[in-house]
């Protein structure tokens, strides 16, 4: 096994060993998961809006080259400016410069996994700018130094006593300030509320971009996606180059199952729907009005960093993910491990694809190798990924670079060879039965042997039939014979 | 609707065959009560399914061939007492094979006339089984592949009802997954041990005597876990449920 395996099975393994942390998994978990299913039956039609939402993606993803354009082209003519990142690196970079060219000190963060895929903060922080995360659960994950350990809930691992603790250490909190979930968040916003009025860059994710028309969409609950694109004099969106649909109309598709997805809401409290900064004339009120808010400068900057390189490849489909959670949330394993185990940005069964996806199968593919293939996944993905499929393509680019474990790799062609030769296999069914008689007692084996032990840890194992059921049916035939 | 068949093949799966002849038995048992002839071709192995899902596609691949053969030399139906072989088969075969000139066309004839077995029984055979008035209280675990892959909800519940009636119960979280998983078990054993943990506690909760499954792999799993717990409840495949306490 790689360093980087054997780093996930302790993580996997300190995991399920933090009984606090599995009671927080499965009250969240549980709750997200339930708000899905009730949400989606609150549809007509459920299939068929995931259907739509699916096409929508897949149309833009089928030529996403000419998407891309077509939004970079629509974004510009609406005042925006188009950055190209190709690395995680070139991203940093760019939006670097963009504060340092303008004298930025201070800079408020709405909600993004992208931005925390390509490490911003800290390339942020060394460029002198102050980074504020203004989602309240990121707040929390920036005030304990701590990473997001689901896509929608970052601080799904966090109890309410935990933040409470973290809110009297670092922000001074009373016990009047902590003492219930209102009296916090009143506290977060106080908080935060000066940060707004000061910062001089908003950054953003994107959920969804419109190809047709430039806009950029951002779903929040909290409003403080609102403020971050609003209030300061420069907003910058970190778009992933794969999330695109290519008419308002898709978006309108997506958005149908997208907060039911993530939250169970039929929609999020805030949808943003961004055409360009400010404009200085030609605004609602006429031809010699302006917009009266907005940013003065909107810079989007489409992330690259491996997402084309999957496009073609068995992987492609991944690119479909609009990052609701719902597969996290689904997952037996996320279930009972968290987010942190996986020990990257993305976890959960989509993190289990794009992490090798983007980062190569030789760090990463033993993440898919933590699914049991249930398919729970694939029943709650709004654009019907078809999840296990992908982690199985994972497994066979993994195999095809000889990372399996050496037991595996020497097993399965022994496998194969007596598999696929009938008199072989009965013939080693009989050496096993026979080799089993030792080993069991009362028909159960208590200690397998070998990698076998893993079995044998937590369960017991059937010994084998002393004759295989073909054999004793064609024996039953003849003698009725 | 499918007519009728007469005679039909029965692909035991490698781990009936090796482990629990019983359910092979029984569900011969069951579909001869039913009218159809059974044929058990005797170069039938292992579908191949561990290797498909630990990444080996070439020795899949020839597995799946040699499994083709074995289940070719006829055109009859073939039924599988276990849903994960059988959407191995009906779902994966033709995929795996779909670049394979002489293969993949076989593999579609055989995907599309393969069925799990209560698939069989309900929508094939629209079977009606007589009510056994007394016995155990059974709960019914949906195995993974057969609910996902092949849609298995009403058809094992309906024949457990038919023959058990107010003896079954519902497990809580009954569509999660037990863990098993394949190579998955041995491969993640902690996790896989954790998620079997959560299930035998629905089990044992859930007051039921008996744990019934379309799928020998699950119970063997789920099994093992009750045995390691020396818990007082069994595991039953589908079959020998169906083909009552007196079948041997």
């Amino acid at each position: 096994m790689t360093d980087a395996a054997l780093a996930f099975h302790r993580r996997i393994d300190a995991a399920l060993a933090d009984v606090r942390l599995r009671q927080a998994l499965a009250l969240t978990t549980g709750r997200l998961a339930g708000g899905r299913t009730a949400a989606f039956a609150g549809l007509a039609d459920s299939e068929a809006c995931r259907d739509d939402a699916r096409r929508a993606r897949a149309r833009a993803i089928a030529r996403l080259d000419s998407s891309l354009d077509q939004f970079a082209t629509a974004a510009s003519a609406r005042g925006c400016t188009i950055h190209w990142a190709e690395t995680a690196a070139d991203a940093r970079q760019i939006i670097s410069g963009i504060a340092r060219e303008r004298g930025i000190r201070l800079a408020v963060k709405s909600k993004s996994m992208a931005t925390e895929e390509v490490e911003l903060n800290e390339a942020l922080e060394h460029a002198g700018v102050r980074v504020v995360e203004t989602d309240l659960g990121e707040f929390v994950v920036q005030l304990g130094g701590d990473r997001p350990s689901h896509i929608i809930t970052p601080i799904i691992h966090r109890s309410r006593q935990d933040v409470a603790a973290l809110f009297r250490e670092k922000l001074g909190a009373t016990a009047e300030d902590v003492a219930d979930i209102p009296a916090m968040t009143a506290l977060a916003r106080r908080v935060l509320r000066a940060e707004f009025l000061q910062a001089g860059m908003g950054i953003s994710g994107v959920n969804l971009a419109v190809a047709e028309t430039g806009s950029i969409c951002i779903v929040t609950n909290e409003g403080n996606g609102r403020l971050t694109t609003t209030l300061p004099r420069v907003h910058v969106a970190l778009l992933g180059l794969e999330r695109l649909v290519p008419t308002a109309a898709d978006l309108a598709a997506v958005l149908t199952v997208l907060a039911r997805s993530a939250t169970g809401q039929a929609s999020s409290v805030y949808t943003n729907v961004i055409t360009g900064p400010r404009r200085r004339s030609g605004g609602p009120g006429g031809p010699q009005a302006g917009d009266p808010d907005g940013p003065d400068e909107l810079h989007i900057v489409i992330l690259d960093n491996g997402r084309s390189r999957l496009l073609g490849t068995a992987l492609s489909e991944i690119l479909y993910c609009v990052r609701c959670g719902a597969c996290l949330n689904a997952c037996p394993v996320y279930r009972l491990v968290g987010g942190h185990a996986y020990g990257g940005v993305y976890p959960g069964p989509v993190g289990s694809v794009v992490m090798p996806g983007l980062h190569g199968v030789e760090a990463w593919a033993e993440l898919a190798h933590a699914s049991s293939l249930c398919g729970a996944c694939r029943d709650v993905c709004p654009v019907k990924i078809d999840l296990p499929h992908l982690l199985l393509a994972v497994r066979r680019e993994a195999a095809a670079k000889r990372l399996a474990p050496v037991w595996i790799r020497a097993a399965m062609p022994v496998y194969a060879a007596v598999a696929t030769r009938p008199r072989l296999y009965r013939w080693a069914g009989r050496a096993a039965a026979r080799l089993a008689r030792v080993l069991q007692h009362d028909g159960w084996i208590r200690r397998l042997p070998g990698p076998l032990a893993a079995w044998t840890a937590s369960r017991d194992f059937p010994a084998p039939a002393a004759r295989s059921f073909v054999e004793e049916h064609q024996a039953r035939k003849a003698a009725e014979r | 609707m499918t007519p009728r068949p007469a005679r039909i093949q029965l692909f035991a799966t490698c781990l009936v065959d090796q482990f629990v002849p019983a359910a092979g038995h029984a569900a011969a048992e069951v579909l001869e009560r039913c009218g159809v002839e059974v044929h058990v071709p005797p170069d039938q192995t292992c579908c191949g399914q561990p290797a498909f899902n630990a990444g080996f596609a070439d020795d899949a691949a020839a597995m799946a061939r040699a499994t083709i053969d074995a289940l070719s030399r006829s055109d009859d139906p073939v039924v599988v007492p276990s849903g994960s072989c059988a959407d191995m088969i009906v779902n994966h075969y033709p995929e795996l094979l779909a670049g394979d000139a002489t293969y993949g066309p076989k593999a579609k004839a055989l995907a599309a006339r393969t069925y799990e077995f209560s698939q069989f029984l309900v929508d094939v055979l629209g079977v009606d089984l007589p009510a056994a008035p007394a016995g155990p209280t059974l709960a019914y675990h949906a195995s993974c592949h057969g609910l996902r892959g092949l849609g298995l909800r009403e058809q094992p519940r309906r024949l457990l009802r038919a023959v058990a009636g107010a003896r079954c119960t519902d497990l809580p979280d009954a569509e999660t997954c037990c863990g098993f998983g394949g190579l998955f078990a041995v491969k993640m054993g902690p996790l896989s041990g954790a998620m079997l943990d959560a299930k035998l506690d629905a089990i044992e909760r859930s007051g039921a005597d008996l744990v019934v499954a379309t799928d020998v792999s699950c119970l063997m799993h789920i099994g093992g876990g009750l045995h390691r717990r020396a818990s007082r409840v069994r595991t039953r495949h589908i079959a020998e449920v169906l083909a009552g306490p007196d079948h041997d």
